[in-house]
């Protein structure tokens, strides 16, 4: 279910390092803790994002959250299937519902995160 | 066996359009004694709407009908208990009402000249005068129209002293439990949002405040009680620990409704609050009435109040507007006159100690329904409770039950939903706030309805899901309205 390959945050958030591109997203558990999610904001190309803090919202029919940047950097790409299809967040939210991609400013920050096995034995899974 | 309390209204009812027939009206006009003219040709043809065609066509009982059915579809604070968590939908009094009718108070203008209008300002003066007296605060405008605005016009006003001494600095804090008006208005004021968790008591943890707050925090926003409904026991200490770092602490008046005659805020430490009029003062909420969110405030951020501000001389009323200070205007004119009326006679209604019986009776009654249902529903904050009271769905869940549907269920007993899903600290919560109006008779039948749920659960959680039944809709599709929203009526394509 959690891909070993990604590394997690406290507040749900996934992300995946190949070389010096970090792709972000919310967990499984994230979704399902939300609920039909309904619609997504998500922040500008070429944003630098500081680890830690919010760079974007996700909208359920529950309540609007927060998303934390898992780690820093600059935002190189978004993804546009969200604004028009917000429920693949609740279908496919570690692999077609990636939020953004980021250049990594401190790819070293990575190992802050938790791994795979951490991040299950955190939300109890 | 249970006493249910009634029923709701089932009616069903067309849309306006769906009624019209041609040529039906409801309103008749004398001849015209000007000569016709083609409204085209006169204004042009693109002053002309066509899509105006159409136009629902009904008779004058058609429209009395459809609209008071359409009222009967309403639950109200007038048809039974309301106990929305955080809301303090406590009853208001129909004296207040006819206070506000009073023909002078009623027919004022706000272009009437000061001369004739000392009465109006007395009535301001005397509420801003009770209500700096319950906060203990030095001074108070009754500009803003809501909590929220209340909640803005404050953070205006510490940041407007911040920049005074030369630094309007950085950042503003909160609670994981705030309101989510706390850290929206922080960010429209133009600070950084920053959370503070809190402990396992449900308060603040005065530990991870003090590693939070530095020079760059203009400002901590904390509601007391907070929204689990307990009492920030550290408070004095926290309002320490921002003025130690030159920073201030902003109140958020929504949970006043306990304090108000035991506790003010003026005396912990808080600098700038706001008042929900339309809460704790008992003045109509909602679609009854347009809000108030009084701001009451320090000395220190007095200079910078919204313009303009009251003032008493040789013995006359009269506007101050020479405020070079001022964050300036946040209202037209000054504020939601006729709700400040309702105010002010709730306020001498009750005078001190009837507001100090109120606030005991609104924490009794909360922790009445507590004792009453505790044995039913998860409590997750053993801390002693305050106005309102704040359960899980932990033991419901596991019968595949949410709060959500809980809420729905207790429709069908005859109740207005309880507050569901917030605050969001509680996963699953069920805010419960009775206020001081509602008896003891209603609360057991409160606590009666909410204990026959949790037994519905255990015997058949399947019927609970599918809740309510006495509705004229059940379970709507929320989903696809939040995601696919149909905003606007459109004949159907048989019909046209």
């Amino acid at each position: 279910m959690y891909p070993e390959t990604f590394r997690y945050t406290k507040e749900h958030e996934w992300v995946l390092v190949e070389g010096d591109t970090g792709t972000v997203g919310i967990t499984d558990h994230a979704q399902k803790e939300l609920g039909d999610i309904v619609y997504v904001d998500l922040p500008k190309l070429g944003v630098t994002l500081a680890k830690g803090a919010t760079f974007g919202s996700v909208e359920s029919v529950k309540a609007v959250s927060d998303i934390y940047a898992p780690i820093s950097g600059e935002v190189l790409e978004t993804n546009s299937l969200l604004a028009a299809a917000p429920e693949k967040l609740n279908e496919d939210p570690h692999g077609a519902a990636w939020l953004v991609k980021i250049k990594l400013s401190d790819p070293s920050e990575i190992e802050q995160l938790m791994t795979v096995a951490e991040y299950q034995t955190y939300i109890g899974a | 066996m249970v006493k249910k309390v009634r029923s709701h209204i089932s009616q069903n009812e067309q849309l306006l359009f769906e009624m019209s027939s041609p040529g039906k009206k409801g309103y008749q006009l004398p001849d015209l004694d000007v000569p016709v003219v083609d409204p085209a040709a006169a204004l042009g043809g693109q002053a002309v709407r066509k899509e105006i065609e159409g136009f629902p066509e009904v008779s004058e009982v058609e429209v009395i009908r459809h609209f008071t059915r359409l009222s009967t579809w309403n639950y109200a604070i007038d048809l039974g208990m309301y106990p929305l968590g955080s809301c303090t939908m406590k009853y208001n009094p129909r004296v207040n009402e006819q206070v506000a009718r009073t023909e002078g108070l009623a027919w004022a203008h706000p272009y009437q000249p000061e001369s004739l209008a000392q009465g109006m300002m007395e009535v301001i003066a005397a509420l801003e005068g009770a209500l700096a007296e319950i906060t203990g605060m030095d001074a108070v405008t009754l500009q803003p129209a809501a909590g929220a605005h209340g909640e803005m016009t404050g953070i205006l006003l510490i940041r407007a002293a911040l920049e005074k001494q030369g630094n309007p600095r950085k950042k503003v804090l909160c609670p994981d439990s705030a309101h989510g008006t706390n850290p929206a208005t922080a960010q429209m004021v133009g600070y950084d949002v920053v959370n503070i968790k809190s402990n396992d008591l449900g308060m603040v943890d005065v530990a991870e405040l003090v590693k939070a707050v530095d020079g760059d925090t203009a400002a901590l926003m904390v509601t007391n009680p907070n929204t689990v409904g307990v009492f920030e026991e550290h408070i004095v200490q926290v309002a320490e620990v921002l003025h130690s770092k030159g920073a201030m602490i902003y109140m958020d008046g929504a949970n006043m409704n306990a304090l108000v005659g035991v506790a003010r805020p003026g005396d912990f430490g808080v600098d700038v609050m706001h008042l929900n009029l339309h809460k704790t003062f008992s003045t109509p909420h909602g679609g009854g009435g347009p809000g108030a969110g009084a701001v009451a405030m320090k000395a220190h951020l007095e200079p910078f109040a919204p313009t303009p501000r009251l003032k008493f001389e040789n013995g006359l009323y009269g506007w101050d507007y020479n405020r070079p200070d001022t964050i300036g205007r946040v209202r037209a004119f000054y504020g939601n006159f006729g709700v400040l009326v309702r105010a002010l006679a709730y306020i001498m209604a009750h005078g001190g100690p009837g507001l100090r019986n109120a606030t005991m009776d609104a924490i009794l009654n909360a922790n009445y329904i507590r004792k009453g249902l505790e044995a039913f529903f998860d409590l997750p904050y053993q801390s002693p409770c305050m106005h309102e009271v704040v359960f899980s769905d932990d033991r419901q869940t596991k019968k595949g039950v949410k709060t959500g549907d809980i809420a729905k269920r207790l429709i069908d007993y005859g109740f207005h939903p309880y507050t569901v899903s917030f605050p969001l600290i509680v996963h699953g919560a069920l805010m419960i706030e009775p206020t001081e109006t509602e008896s003891k008779a209603e609360i057991d039948l409160f606590i009666d309805a909410m204990q026959s749920i949790a037994r519905e659960i255990d015997e058949d959680p399947q019927m609970v899901l599918k809740a309510p039944y006495t509705t004229r809709t059940s379970r709507v599709d929320e989903t696809t309205a939040a995601r696919k929203p149909i905003v606007r009526w459109k004949p159907s394509p048989a019909a046209s």
